[in-house]
C-alpha cells in the first residue's frame, strides 16, 4: 500500500488546521453560512435532511486495517456507531455534529486519511478495480496509476473550480470492475502491439440526468505521457464546458455537443503542445510508486472445505480467483437480506479490520457495489474466515447476486432526494431471499436511486429504479437493459412509474420472467435482447 | 397552518421556530401561523438567527404534524430515518 511522504501529511495537516479555524469563523460568526458553505464543501461537509454528513475519501477504494479501525472509532465516538460505504468506494458518516468535524478530520490525518475533494468542483476521489493487484484476469495492477493521479490531481490549482465535478475511473483487467464507461475519463490499461503498457482513454461518460457512454478518443497513451494526456482534456473541458447551466456542465455535454472527434481533435492540440514538457512521467518516479504495491507471496498450505452446504453457497458467489497461487479474493457482502447498502456498524469495521490483519496481508477494499473486500486470503484460511464472517453477522452469500442491491441514501437522508430508495431496497432484498429464485438467476444487478443524480447507478443496472416524487408520493420508474461494467450500457425506461408495492412485485416479475425466457447460460441483458421489452413490460403491467 | 423550520448550526439537527423566537426539536411546540403575512414576516425574522440555525424555511402543518406536497420528506425531518439503519430505528411515515 502506499505511505504518505512528508508532502502528503503536511498538506493534509494543514488543511485540517485551517478548516478548524473556519468552523471557529462560521460559529462566531465572521464567515456567513454563503461564505462558509463552499469551504465545508471543499473539506466533504455537506448539511443533509437532519444533520450534517462528512464524506471521508477513500483513495481508490484501498484501506489498511487501522485505517479501517479509526473509521469504525470515528463512527463509534462522534456518529452513532455506524457508517456508510459509498457506490465511489467512499464512506459517509451521517450524523456528525460541525464542531466535531475538525477534531474527526485530526483522528483521520493520524492514518493518512482525509475528506479533501470529496465534494465540489474538483477532480474527485479516483476509483478502480476492488480485485486490483489480486484479479486472477488483471493485465497491469492500476493502483499505481491511481496514486499517481491522486498526487497530480490534489489541489491542483488550475482544476479547482472546473465546470463541474469530474470523475476518473482506471481498470487493469480486461473485465472492467470499475465502470470506465461512464466516467468522465475513463481508463483502461492495455499492451500495444510492441508490448507496452498505455491507456486506452474514454471520455465524457456519466449517469445523472443526462447518462452517456464514453467513446474512445485514443487507444493508446504511453505511461510516461498519462498525466500530460489527462491535463490536455481537463484544459479542454475547462476552458468550453458549461458554466451558465448546472445541469450541462459535465464534460459528457461538451464530448457530445462538439462530438468525439471534434473534442479529440482538441485534447490531441493541447496534448501536442504538452507532450515531453514537465509533466512527463520519469520512469523512476513511476518505478517508485510502483515499489509500494506488490504482490502478496504465494500459499502452498492445502485448502481447507467447511463441511456445510451454507460455506459451498458462500464460496461460489463470493469468492473470487486470484493471480497468486493459493490465495484468493473475498467479497465481504454488506447486503444482509432486508438491511440497509453499504451500512456497517463500528463493530463489524473492527471485525474486518482484525480479518484483514489475520488472514489478509492487513488490507480491504471498498467496492462501487457498496461491500468490502478482502483482497489477498489464502485458500487454506477461507473455512476459517467464514466461521468468523458468519459470526459477526458479515457472510451474506449474494454478491454479485440479485439482493447485492446498491442503494444511494435517498429520502431518508439526501437533501436533494425526490423519494427513498432504502425501505423499497430492503423491500425488494426480503422478496428476492422469499421467491427463492436469485442462485438460479445468477448474476444480476439491481441498483437504486432517490433522483436523477444517480448516485444508486440506477441507469447501469439491469433492472434499475429511480424514484419520482408525484404531488408528494413515491413513485419508482423501472429501467431494463444497463450495464455498469465492460460494454456499458444504458437501461431503458419500461412504462409509467410505479407504487413502492408495485415497484416490489415488479422486480420479481422482472426475475421471473427473465428466468421462463432465457436459454442456458444466457445474461439477462442477452436475454433482454434476444426477446425485447415487451414480454416483461407486459408481465409488469399486467 | 405554516410552521418555521431549519437545521441548528452546531450539529446540523432539525429544528422548528417557537414563539418566543428560541427553536425547539419538537415540532409540537412550535409556533404556528395561520396567515401567510405572519408566517413571512417571522421568517424574514428567522434570517437574523443565522448564528443558531441555517437555512430557516416555512413548512405547511395540519393537525400538528408536515402536510402538503413535501410531506414525505417533512416527517422524515421531524421522525428521523424511516428505515435507514438498524442503528437509527424504524420509523412509519
Ligand atoms: S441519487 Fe439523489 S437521492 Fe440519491 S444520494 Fe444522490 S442526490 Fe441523493
Amino acid at each position: 500500500m502506499y505511505r504518505y511522504d512528508d508532502i502528503d501529511a503536511t498538506l493534509v495537516r494543514e488543511r485540517t488546521a485551517q478548516f478548524r479555524e473556519q468552523v471557529g469563523a462560521r460559529l462566531s460568526g465572521e464567515l456567513t453560512e454563503d461564505q462558509f458553505k463552499p469551504l465545508r464543501l471543499q473539506n466533504g461537509v455537506y448539511l443533509q435532511l437532519h444533520a450534517y454528513m462528512l464524506r471521508v475519501a477513500i483513495p481508490y477504494g484501498v484501506l489498511s486495517a487501522a485505517q479501517l479501525r479509526k473509521l469504525a472509532h470515528v463512527a463509534r465516538t462522534y456518529d452513532k456507531g455506524y457508517g456508510h460505504f459509498t457506490t465511489r468506494q467512499n464512506i459517509q458518516y451521517n450524523w456528525p455534529s460541525l464542531v466535531d468535524v475538525p477534531d474527526i478530520l485530526d483522528e483521520l490525518a493520524e492514518v493518512d486519511m482525509h475528506a479533501i475533494q470529496t465534494s465540489g468542483n474538483c477532480i474527485r476521489n479516483t476509483t478502480t478495480d476492488p480485485f486490483a493487484g489480486a484479479a486472477a484476469d488483471e493485465v497491469v495492477d492500476p493502483r499505481p496509476w491511481c496514486e499517481l493521479i491522486r498526487q497530480w490531481s490534489t489541489f491542483h490549482p488550475e482544476f479547482s473550480f472546473l465546470p463541474r465535478k469530474f470523475k476518473i475511473a482506471v481498470t487493469g483487467s480486461p473485465a472492467d470492475r470499475a465502470a470506465i464507461g461512464v466516467h468522465d475519463i475513463g481508463l483502461q490499461l492495455v499492451r500495444n502491439g510492441e508490448g507496452e503498457v498505455g491507456f486506452a482513454v474514454f471520455a465524457g461518460g456519466g449517469q445523472g440526468r443526462t447518462p452517456m457512454v464514453a467513446p474512445e478518443i485514443s487507444s493508446f497513451v504511453a505511461q510516461r505521457d498519462l498525466l500530460a494526456y489527462l491535463t490536455a482534456i481537463l484544459r479542454v473541458y475547462n476552458l468550453a464546458g458549461r458554466r451558465d447551466n448546472l445541469y450541462k456542465a459535465r464534460i459528457k455535454i461538451l464530448v457530445n455537443d462538439l462530438g468525439a472527434d471534434e473534442f479529440t481533435g482538441q485534447v490531441e492540440g493541447e496534448f501536442a503542445r504538452l507532450k515531453g514538457g514537465a509533466l512527463t512521467l520519469p520512469q523512476e518516479e513511476i518505478d517508485r510508486v510502483k515499489a509500494f504495491f506488490t504482490d502478496p507471496p504465494a500459499d502452498d498450505r492445502p485448502a481447507v472445505l467447511h463441511p456445510s452446504a451454507a460455506f459451498s453457497r458462500w464460496r461460489l458467489w463470493n469468492v473470487k480467483p486470484h493471480k497468486v497461487p493459493g490465495r484468493a479474493i473475498v467479497v465481504i457482502s454488506l447486503k444482509p437480506y432486508g438491511g440497509t447498502a453499504g451500512d456497517a456498524s463500528a463493530e463489524q469495521m473492527d471485525v474486518v479490520a482484525d480479518l484483514a490483519e489475520q488472514f489478509s496481508l492487513g488490507e480491504v477494499r471498498v467496492t462501487k457495489e457498496q461491500n468490502l473486500v478482502l483482497p489477498h486470503v489464502a485458500e487454506a484460511d477461507l473455512a476459517e474466515l467464514y466461521a468468523a464472517l458468519e459470526a459477526a453477522g458479515l457472510a451474506t452469500a449474494n454478491a454479485g447476486l440479485a439482493s447485492d442491491i446498491v442503494c444511494c441514501p435517498g429520502l431518508d437522508y439526501c437533501n436533494l432526494a425526490n423519494a427513498r430508495s432504502i425501505p423499497i431496497s430492503q423491500a425488494i432484498s426480503r422478496a428476492i431471499e422469499e421467491s427463492g429464485l436469485e442462485e438460479a438467476a445468477g448474476e444480476l444487478t439491481i441498483k437504486i436511486s432517490g433522483c436523477i443524480n444517480a448516485c444508486g447507478h440506477h441507469h447501469v443496472a439491469n433492472i434499475g429504479l429511480l424514484g419520482v416524487d408525484k404531488k408528494g408520493e413515491e413513485f419508482y420508474q423501472l429501467t431494463l437493459g444497463g450495464i455498469a461494467d465492460g460494454e456499458a450500457a444504458i437501461g431503458k425506461i419500461v412504462g409509467k412509474g410505479l407504487d413502492p408495492d408495485h415497484a416490489v412485485r415488479a422486480v420479481i416479475t422482472v426475475i421471473r420472467a427473465y428466468l421462463d425466457a432465457r436459454t442456458e447460460d444466457e445474461s439477462f441483458v442477452q436475454t433482454l435482447s434476444r426477446i425485447g421489452f415487451e414480454p416483461f413490460k407486459e408481465a409488469i403491467y399486467a | 397552518m405554516k410552521v418555521i423550520t431549519a437545521n441548528r448550526l452546531a450539529d446540523g439537527r432539525v429544528v422548528y421556530r417557537c414563539k418566543n423566537g428560541g427553536w425547539t426539536e419538537t415540532l409540537t411546540k412550535a409556533e404556528q401561523f395561520t396567515d401567510d403575512a405572519g408566517a413571512d414576516a417571522a421568517l424574514a425574522e428567522a434570517a437574523f438567527d443565522h448564528l443558531t440555525v441555517v437555512g430557516p424555511y416555512l413548512i405547511d402543518v395540519e393537525e400538528q404534524k408536515p402536510s402538503g406536497q413535501k410531506i414525505v420528506r417533512e416527517r422524515i425531518r421531524e421522525t428521523g430515518p424511516s428505515a435507514g439503519s438498524l442503528h437509527t430505528g424504524l420509523v412509519e411515515v
